[in-house]
């Protein structure tokens, strides 16, 4: 018997695009305190659906944008506007990549 | 353990200033940032940087630093003399690195640990603590095959943890993760209580996997769909044909069309990602032309020639 088979199997949830996480779950997920999200809300890092912070939904992409933007921060002291501009264009840095990557072969 | 050179990893001269060094771990941490580079060993020398620059950029670490002298290199084998630090007083707990439990061994001879956090159980005896874990994250690479069909990944995941002796130690662990099927790059899957330890009765943090796929040889995703480039001969792409596409899912039979042009896309639809609304696969034609090489193959080229009167430059004008 191999290592893997005394393993148990670990099924875990997958945060899909249909599933729309609260503050509270950012926050946890982030490891960020609500008002440095409610800041990079305001600075547009992630985008909120709902009226005020209490109904605020997000994506669960915006758990990797948010964690980028507060590497960002705490590595290269970038402001949460300056966090959103370099998110944005990393993402696009990326999806040109990619085309180019198709181009390449 | 090797001696580390602090200054030729910053790019600075032994005598720059204070100012200087700033300048250059952030022009270094900006082109080496994981989030930014797309470099293989980005992770690796942005480590390497945080731990010269923590070095440098302390006048009482470097004084300490530069004391051991110029003539080590890079590399070589090294152990710090007894009395190395005599003299030396650290403010702050030796040093205020962030993520300091992750700097070399070179680093901790020197300056130690203090910066790793012995948390709430330092005070224990006094009175109880109960914290939950920190929720962790990690990446799982998967193969794209493995969003078709589900998978069962086992993966390794480093992490340090205070050893009986007080000091962090790195400690492996394995984890057996079912892969659901139609996950997708960028997504995240979550293991409940498979994060950082709980502290007294707190419930541990949960784990978060954020997948990548493997770049595959003839595939490429984007979001739900699916995208291969099929070669096809001239006579398949101009009388049209049915010919076998392979998918993530086995092979399809295709009907090109007749008169396809290349760059065509065609679509199948639902055989791209699996998920409530599928993704779709596109197949993108490429003609490939034959060499023409035997006298048979040449007098088709030109049986070709004289059937046609066709010229593929007319938008150039000419």
């Amino acid at each position: 018997m191999t290592k893997n088979d005394l393993l148990s199997l670990i099924i875990g949830e997958v945060l899909d695009d249909g599933m729309e996480l609260t503050l509270a779950d950012l926050c946890k997920a982030c490891q960020l305190p609500a008002e440095r999200v409610i800041e990079f809300v305001e600075q547009g890092v992630v985008e909120a659906q709902g009226n005020s912070p209490s109904h605020w939904r997000f994506q669960s992409v915006s758990i990797r944008r948010l964690r980028c933007a507060r590497h960002l921060q705490h590595d290269l002291g970038i402001n949460a506007a300056g966090a959103a501009l370099a998110l944005d264009l990393l993402e696009e840095v990326q999806r040109l990549r990619q085309k180019l990557r198709r181009f390449e072969q | 353990m090797e001696y580390k050179d602090y200054y030729t990893i910053m790019g600075v001269e032994r005598d720059a200033t204070q100012d200087e060094i700033k300048r250059a771990y952030r022009r270094l941490a900006r082109k080496y940032h994981p989030d930014v580079s797309d470099q293989p060993d980005a992770e690796a020398r942005f480590k390497e940087l945080g731990e010269a620059y923590e070095v440098l950029k302390d006048p009482e670490k470097r004084t300490a630093y530069d004391q051991l002298g110029a003539n080590w290199r890079a590399g070589q084998e090294f152990n710090p003399p007894p009395d190395w630090d005599q003299g030396f007083e650290f403010h702050g707990g030796g040093f205020t690195g962030a993520d300091a439990e992750q700097f070399s061994d070179f680093f901790s001879s020197l300056f130690g640990q203090g910066g790793f956090d012995a948390g709430p159980a330092a005070g224990y005896g006094r009175r109880e603590f109960h914290a939950h874990g920190q929720d962790t994250h990690a990446k799982i690479l998967i193969e794209l095959e493995d969003a078709y069909h589900g998978a069962t990944k086992t993966l390794t995941l480093k992490h340090s943890e205070l050893g009986a002796d007080g000091r962090p130690v790195i400690k492996e662990r394995m984890l057996n993760v079912r892969i659901p099927k139609g996950v997708r790059q960028g997504q995240h899957i979550r293991l409940a209580k498979q994060g950082g330890a709980g502290i007294g009765s707190g419930e541990a943090g949960d784990l978060y996997l954020e997948v990548e796929f493997q770049p595959h040889r003839f595939y490429h995703v984007e979001e739900k769909d699916v995208f291969v480039d099929l070669p096809v001969t001239p006579w398949e792409a101009a009388m049209g044909a049915v010919i076998s596409v392979p998918t993530p899912a086995g092979k399809v039979e295709l009907k090109v069309p007749p008169n396809s042009s290349g760059g065509r896309k065609l679509r199948l639809k639902n055989r791209g990602i699996p998920a409530k609304t599928p993704g779709d696969l596109y197949v993108v034609l490429q003609i490939a032309l034959p060499k023409a090489e035997t006298e048979a193959e040449r007098s088709a080229y030109a049986e070709f020639k004289q059937a046609f009167d066709f010229n593929p430059r007319t938008s150039l004008g000419i």
